[in-house]
């Protein structure tokens, strides 16, 4: 993979800054208490879509991830916060200040759209400085990016002509600075038309991000982009919200990239928010059908990956294809999984990649945990069964068939296994 | 790509074709060839005929900058507002490509005529609009405004309204966001339109006529001197003529062609 080499430096990062202070930089970091986002009782009433009764709080400084199938209304949503469309009822506050009927271009809030939206009669270096160059004044504002290069004007020129100078000056150093931030320094001078996908939406983020916003929305931003792209871009933005600390609302219909980058999730259905909370609360305590259903029923685990056993005494030669062998814990819970992420992550298992069995199972696969079952789910055909191991919960599928067969109940021993190659790290 | 004689289907078609072909081309080709070229240029130098064209150029101008301050705003309204009446609007519009134009300069004469309100009024301010240019300016206005409109329509249409809303975002008043990103952005169907709405002016004969046969433009001159010296003085005018009015398409070409490779 060719994002290896990043992909480790970045997740080592996490691993030794483990909250949501990466403070290396502490001159970018937005100051502190602005960037709260309320929403009380919000209804949007369009031809499409409807909103109803949208109740959210994002603290300063938050990734907050609004999840929901595609054609639920987030978008609306987004652009109703950001001020394209007028709310029916409710109100929307920025650090407790009403914003309900602000226009846009004073709310302080960014925008990026998962189609990027880059201005296309503007090269790249453009694109980033167009919120730059309406503000008249940019002294108070670049208090992070800029303002360690910023030079008093040099006596002996004429006022105006040296504040214009040291103007141009200043906007090309943010916009320098944060093509750097987003390594994007390579193509300020191109098209965004010639760009990668990947290329033009890290451009819509500098572009959004350097005028320094309250909050920063992100409309799919990975969606329209390949796997490889997304899981890049999916880290950057972890990375950048970590050293900016810019309140971030990410709209998302993948579940995983939710649990990825979200400090909290807020799922929305129908035009409502049906739940929020942190990952963990979403998919071990759905609210209600819809949201266990779209979460699905899953393994997931959050913990660390360390370097695990050589590659080359798997058994089972699959498992040497997606990755190098490492070793996956989470508390007690320790598993072989492969992949080329190191340090902090998440790792889920299919329910029907699991085996299920009564005695221990005798298989390549590497991961072989005993436990209690704790619960079988009818659900028709296939039955979800739990097992409770010393470590950690597990949910398997299995078929009616097997079921009698094994004569399986709760509170009995079993045993279950599964490939490392079956545990997808994100 | 196929060849054009392919099958017999295409080889029918491209012979049909052909026909329509010449039908344009071989008449405005004798008539820019039937006059000897030093005929044509002595023709170009007469003084009445270089003050028909001239007028015809800057009234046909003059009515393309009227209906592009009231025009461009008129088509980004149609592009991105919805509001009741709209398709009514869009028919009113275009109306003027439908009606005869004798018909039209009937119409103007009705409002803009010495007895009416508005005659009456622009008179007071010492407007006049028949046997005047003002005339001729409301008359082309008239009949080649909708294509100025449609084309920036159109412009402004193929402007994602997202990119504006990101504008917004970072700062822009609607003003800015108009000027910086939905302007440049649908900059080239307006000059089109542009383009295309001043050769329509400069062809305009029919609501011409009714509203001011004097002062005269270049395709009143060319009917006055057919009916009263006959086709051989008609001939050179219609050549001068046709030759500006080739000109002027073939850079509404180019500048679309432009656009296309964009």
């Amino acid at each position: 993979m060719p994002q290896k080499s990043i992909d480790n430096s970045q997740t080592q990062q996490h691993a030794t800054l483990p909250n949501n202070d990466g403070q290396r930089e502490p001159s970018l970091q937005v100051a502190d208490g602005a960037g709260r986002l309320q929403v009380r009782d919000l209804w949007v009433d369009l031809k499409e879509f409807h909103l109803k009764e949208i109740e959210l709080d994002v603290a300063a400084g938050e990734y907050f991830v609004v999840l929901g199938p595609t054609g639920g209304g987030k978008t609306v949503l987004l652009e109703t916060i950001a001020g394209h469309f007028e709310a029916h009822r409710g109100s929307i506050l920025m650090d407790g200040e009403h914003i309900t009927k602000a226009p846009p271009e004073h709310r302080g809030i960014g925008f990026v759209y998962q189609d990027y939206a880059l201005f296309p009669h503007l090269d790249v270096s453009e694109n980033i400085a167009f919120g730059l160059n309406l503000r008249r004044n940019l002294g108070g504002l670049l208090r992070s990016i800029c303002v360690s290069d910023h030079r008093p004007s040099q006596p002996g020129k004429g006022a105006g002509q040296s504040e214009r100078d040291d103007r141009a000056r200043t906007v090309t150093q943010c916009v320098a600075r944060m093509a750097r931030l987003l390594s994007i320094d390579h193509l300020l001078h191109r098209s965004p038309g010639t760009l990668s996908g990947g290329e033009q939406q890290r451009v819509a983020l500098a572009r959004a991000l350097v005028v320094e916003p309250r909050l920063l929305l992100l409309d799919e931003p990975l969606s329209a982009l390949d796997p490889e792209t997304r899981e890049g871009l999916q880290q950057e933005l972890d990375r950048i919200h970590r050293e900016l600390g810019t309140t971030t609302v990410h709209v998302t219909h993948d579940f995983e990239e939710a649990v990825a980058l979200g400090d909290r999730i807020a799922v929305v259905h129908q035009g409502r928010v049906v739940q929020v909370g942190t990952p963990e609360d979403i998919f071990r305590r759905p609210a209600n059908e819809f949201v266990a259903r779209f979460v699905g029923v899953r393994n997931i685990f959050e913990g660390e990956i360390a370097d695990g056993p050589p590659s080359s005494d798997s058994p089972d030669p699959s498992d040497r294809e997606r990755g190098t062998l490492r070793v996956f814990s989470s508390g007690d819970l320790e598993m072989a999984v492969t992949t080329d992420l190191m340090g902090r992550a998440h790792a889920s298992i299919r329910p029907e990649d699991i085996i299920l069995a009564r005695e221990p199972v005798r298989s390549s696969a590497r991961n072989c945990y005993q436990g209690r079952i704790t619960e079988i789910a009818d659900r028709g055909t296939l039955i979800y069964v739990t097992l409770q191991a010393s470590a950690a919960r597990f949910t398997c599928v299995i078929t009616r068939r097997s079921l009698d067969e094994m004569a399986l109940k709760e509170g009995i021993e079993a045993h279950i296994a599964f490939k490392a190659s079956a545990v997808h790290v994100f | 790509m196929k060849t054009l004689f392919a099958n017999r289907m295409l080889a029918l078609f491209t012979v049909l074709g052909a026909l329509l072909v010449f039908f344009v081309a071989w008449p405005l080709l004798r008539t820019v060839t039937g006059s000897p070229p030093a005929i044509v240029w002595e023709t170009l130098l007469e003084p009445e005929v270089g003050r028909a064209i001239l007028l015809t150029f800057y009234s046909s101008a003059f009515a393309t900058v009227i209906a592009f301050v009231a025009g461009v705003p008129l088509a980004y309204l149609l592009a991105r507002v919805d509001f009741p009446g709209k398709r009514w609007i869009e028919g009113i519009v275009d109306v003027p490509i439908v009606v005869p134009h004798s018909a039209a300069g009937i119409a103007l004469l009705m409002v803009f005529g010495r007895r009416s309100m508005l005659g009456k009024a622009f008179g007071l301010v010492g407007l006049k609009f028949v046997s005047a240019a003002p005339g001729i300016v409301i008359a082309m206005l008239f009949v080649s405004l909708s294509f100025l409109v449609d084309s920036a329509r159109e412009g402004f249409e193929a402007v994602d309204p997202r990119l504006e809303r990101v504008a917004r975002s970072l700062g822009a008043s609607p003003w800015q966001a108009f000027w910086r990103v939905s302007f440049p952005l649908a900059w080239r169907s307006i000059l089109s339109g542009m383009i295309l709405m001043w050769a329509r002016g400069l062809s305009e004969f029919g609501a011409v006529v009714i509203l001011a046969y004097h002062p005269m433009i270049a395709p009143v001159l060319l009917y006055e001197r057919f009916e009263s010296y006959g086709l051989t003085y008609a001939r050179p005018v219609a050549a001068i003529i046709i030759l500006i009015c080739l000109l002027t398409f073939v850079a509404l070409r180019a500048i679309a062609q432009e656009r296309g490779e964009e």
